[in-house]
């Protein structure tokens, strides 16, 4: 080990301006040999650029990236895996229709024969990958197609396609962002493994508790600054909290002041026609109440609450608002009975990305615009806009920007803000703080509560277990589709949604 | 600061880029025959761009829904047919309909733009309802509609005789003008303005644009939203179809007759008009004024190319080129923002 440099990658002093905003001022990381390095910081502080400038699709403005003690000039991502740098990400983009072993070897497939009659060689390919997966222990088969596969596979894939290049860096942008218990448990495993053998993982992730457990070394960015980095084991969830938002965050959750009134929605043996979705899901949701619903991925939480939402059908079970039964078989439906829903995937099924905040914020209620001859009220429209913005605190220079230029939080915001204006009774809100910093989700959280004490019913699915002690007044966690029990929060604790969640059977 | 002002002039730059190249183009012909800057020229361009402006805003409501049309000629030649047969002259030798008595000129034209309407309608229903690809639905009803087209135009009397003898009153409406002489306008232009403007309030001021826009924008976010898709999607089909409709009622009129195979193709040349003038082809944006502009740069080539000589199969390249190049910069906009 004497011979090992310091440090397997350094980037120093990075740059990087865009019109109007500084994104990275002087940035600094310095990555030593085997260790798993996070990297923190709010949404928006320069994670994503500063990585984005290791992988040559930005070019910084200033600074130098040496790769061990070697300058080099990384051009685009291509160039980045012949340095030995490769990173997982966030969201996967493997070729469903394909099987394992094609996508691990996609642009590279093992070749025999003479020029130019070279064909395919599928046994070396399945040698190679069977090999490649025994080594890292990974039981997943070459055959089968990609599409097939949960989640986490995919992921155990793309890792395995990463170690094939021979990368020396690793970089996971939130790599446990949707998956389980157990599943983290084993992408652990996989990243000591690499990390026993010199390997340094670049380990972006929101979640503190992991990355106290998992990583060596913390680096902490602010506002496109590098704050400092420290060994993991001298940092604590406050210590890093306050690091990453330079003020002291004595409370995470704000006082619930809410007081649940009478029973708005009642659901009884609620049961989707789907084999493995939910079944027979009975509970009440009082005014004014926030209800958390827990479990693991996979407990059918987000099926569930589609369905109170007419985004899935339902096979049986009763829906009851205000005492009188309902059917809702549409989101129409759900928005005449005064149902508003922030799905968990915000990009895919919440904002608009080529339309402005403006029109994102009134999209749900454009009659409320319309006068008698059908003509939008153009100037109302910004107005309320701008209320929603104002009230929200939501950071965008206008409401005429297009909204896919705004950070997950600001845009969760807007989309608060469109359902708020069909005057919701009852909010359901999937993973409403996913991926969004800290700062944000606090704002969220007041945003909720304020909701709620104003007598709206919210239902609350969060992955996040102190949030949702933190946040709701009743906790149903769920698990294979049932609903496994409902805690009061007072006296719930992680240990026992745990428990519950992991009930089976 | 400095920094911001040559953002400001560059954003300027691109938002308008397309009206900068229509100018830089008619210049460029200017120089080459100074005569092309006449008011006759002028008002010739704007008289070949009107129907061609009413098709591409038809069609534009389609691609902003992320969707496409191919069956606008066939309508556009099917409602031309339609229109022509029953607005013959009475003392004409060979009529459509030997028969018929003089209409009100408003009853024919409905029909005709009515017919459009239902086939955009069909296409709406096999998209919404069927969740056909609208590629593959509207190039049936385009194969389907020529064929119907064909079979009342081989009608007989007729027999797939090219239908003539219109009424003055009829063809008035596309060769006649306001005013006289020099300063005339023509009557077909007023309609293709008039077009615009309302297509413009559709698209900004009402429901159904914003829904349309959303649509195009993020149909599952649409969805959530509680937009009734299906519906939304019908109508646009159908409101294209309407304006397919009309333009063939235009064409019969400014041409004094109609065949089955009027219309051929041209649903090529809205959708290149609409592309050139920033309509996304991955849906959610498009502005009427755009639409124009790729309108009016493509009759430019057109005429100003055949004014100043220049082989008509060379202006074919050069459209495919403007085609292909403005749709790559115009990806380049946002590959460039990721």
């Amino acid at each position: 080990m004497a011979k090992q440099h310091p440090y397997l990658l350094e980037m120093n002093g990075i740059t990087k301006t865009f019109p109007g905003v500084k994104a990275l001022d002087n940035v600094t990381l310095k990555v030593r040999p085997g260790t798993v390095h996070a990297l923190m910081g709010e949404n928006g502080a320069g994670k994503s650029t500063l990585m984005k400038c290791l992988f040559g699709i930005y070019k910084p403005d200033a600074g130098e990236i040496y790769l061990d003690e070697q300058k080099v000039d990384i051009k685009n991502s291509k160039d980045a895996l012949n340095f030995g740098v490769s990173m997982i990400h966030q969201e996967l983009h493997p070729v469903p229709q394909r099987s394992v072993m094609e996508n691990i070897w996609l642009g590279r497939f093992p070749v025999k024969g003479i020029p130019p009659f070279r064909f395919i060689d599928h046994k070396k390919m399945y040698r190679d990958t069977v090999a490649l997966f025994e080594d890292l222990n990974m039981g997943i088969d070459p055959n089968q197609l990609v599409g097939e596969l949960s989640v986490s596979k995919i992921q155990s894939l793309e890792i395995a396609k990463a170690v094939s290049f021979n990368s020396k860096i690793i970089v996971m942008d939130e790599p446990t962002s949707s998956l389980t218990g157990n599943e983290v448990e084993q992408l652990f495993a996989i990243i000591n493994k690499l990390r026993a053998r010199g390997v340094s993982i670049i380990y972006i992730s929101h979640k503190m508790e992991e990355i106290l457990r998992i990583s060596d070394d913390v680096t902490i960015m602010r506002d496109g600054k590098y704050i400092g980095t420290w060994p993991a084991p001298e940092l604590t969830i406050d210590t890093i909290i306050t690091r990453m938002v330079g003020r002291d965050l004595s409370e995470r959750y704000p006082e619930r002041t809410n007081v649940p009134g009478d029973v708005m929605l009642r659901v009884e043996g609620l049961t989707s026609p789907h084999a493995h979705s939910f079944k027979d899901v009975s509970f009440e949701l009082r005014k004014g109440e926030i209800l958390g619903i827990g479990g693991l991925v996979g407990a059918q939480r987000t099926e569930l609450i589609e369905a109170l939402f007419g985004l899935r059908s339902v096979k049986s079970g009763s829906i009851y608002k205000d005492g009188k039964p309902i059917v809702i078989k549409s989101p129409i439906d759900a928005k005449k009975h005064k149902i508003a829903l922030l799905t968990e995937e915000r990009r895919v099924t919440g904002i608009f990305p080529v339309l402005s905040v403006k029109e994102n914020t009134a999209i749900a209620n454009l009659g409320m615009y319309q006068n008698r001859f059908g003509f939008l009220n153009e100037a109302k429209m910004r107005e309320e806009a701008v209320k929603g913005v104002e009230k929200f605190k939501t950071k965008t220079p206008s409401v005429d920007q297009l909204i896919r230029n705004l950070s997950g939080g600001n845009q969760q915001k807007v989309l608060l803000a469109r359902w708020l204006l069909t005057n919701p009774d009852i909010l359901l809100l999937d993973e409403p703080t996913r991926g969004i910093d800290i700062g944000a989700k606090y704002e969220i959280y007041s945003i909720i509560i304020e909701l709620a004490k104003q007598g709206k019913s919210i239902i609350m699915i969060s992955s996040e277990m102190p949030e949702l002690i933190g946040m709701s007044d009743r906790i149903m966690v769920m698990s294979e589709g049932r609903s496994t029990g409902i805690l009061e929060s007072d006296t719930a604790t992680e240990q026992s949604i745990m428990r519950l969640a992991a009930q089976t059977g | 600061m400095e920094a911001a002002k040559s953002m400001k002039i560059k954003h300027a730059f691109s938002q308008n880029a397309i009206w900068i190249v229509l100018v830089a183009l008619i210049l460029g012909i200017a120089i080459i025959d100074a005569n092309f800057l006449s008011i006759t020229t002028l008002r010739d361009m704007l008289i070949q761009s009107s129907t061609r402006t009413i098709i591409a805003l038809g069609a534009a409501f389609v691609l902003i829904t992320a969707g496409t049309d191919l069956s606008a000629g066939r309508v556009v030649g099917l409602s031309a047919v339609v229109s022509a047969s029953m607005l013959q002259m009475p003392d004409y030798a060979s009529k459509f309909f030997p028969n018929l008595p003089q209409l009100s000129l408003i009853i024919p034209i409905a029909i005709a733009i009515i017919v459009g309407l239902l086939v955009g309608l069909l296409n709406g229903v096999i998209v919404a309802k069927f969740n056909v690809p609208p590629f593959i639905a509207t190039l049936g009803t385009m194969v389907a509609v020529y064929g119907a087209n064909s079979l009342y135009f081989d009608m007989p009397p007729n027999n797939s005789q090219p239908i003539g003898g219109l009424r003055k009153d009829f063809t008035e409406i596309g060769t006649g003008a306001i005013g006289g002489g020099q300063f005339s306008i023509p009557y077909i232009v007023l309609i293709a303005i008039f077009v615009a403007f309302i297509v413009w309030v559709v698209f900004n001021k009402t429901r159904l644009g914003k829904n349309m826009y959303a649509i195009g924008g993020n149909i599952q976010a649409a969805h959530v939203s509680g937009i009734n898709v299906a519906r939304n999607l019908m109508w646009i089909y159908a409101i294209a179809g309407a304006l397919y409709g009309l333009a063939g009622v235009l064409e019969a009129a400014r041409t004094g007759g109609a065949s089955n195979n009027y219309g051929n193709m041209y649903e090529l040349d809205a959708i290149a008009a609409c592309v050139v003038g920033g309509v996304s082809t991955t849906g959610g944006v498009g502005r009427v004024k755009g639409i124009i502009a790729g309108v009016l740069i493509f009759t430019v080539i057109n005429y100003g190319l055949t004014y100043i000589g220049i082989n008509p199969n060379w202006q074919l390249i050069i459209k495919g080129l403007i085609i292909v190049v403005a749709v790559a910069f115009d990806i380049r906009k946002y590959v460039a923002k990721k």
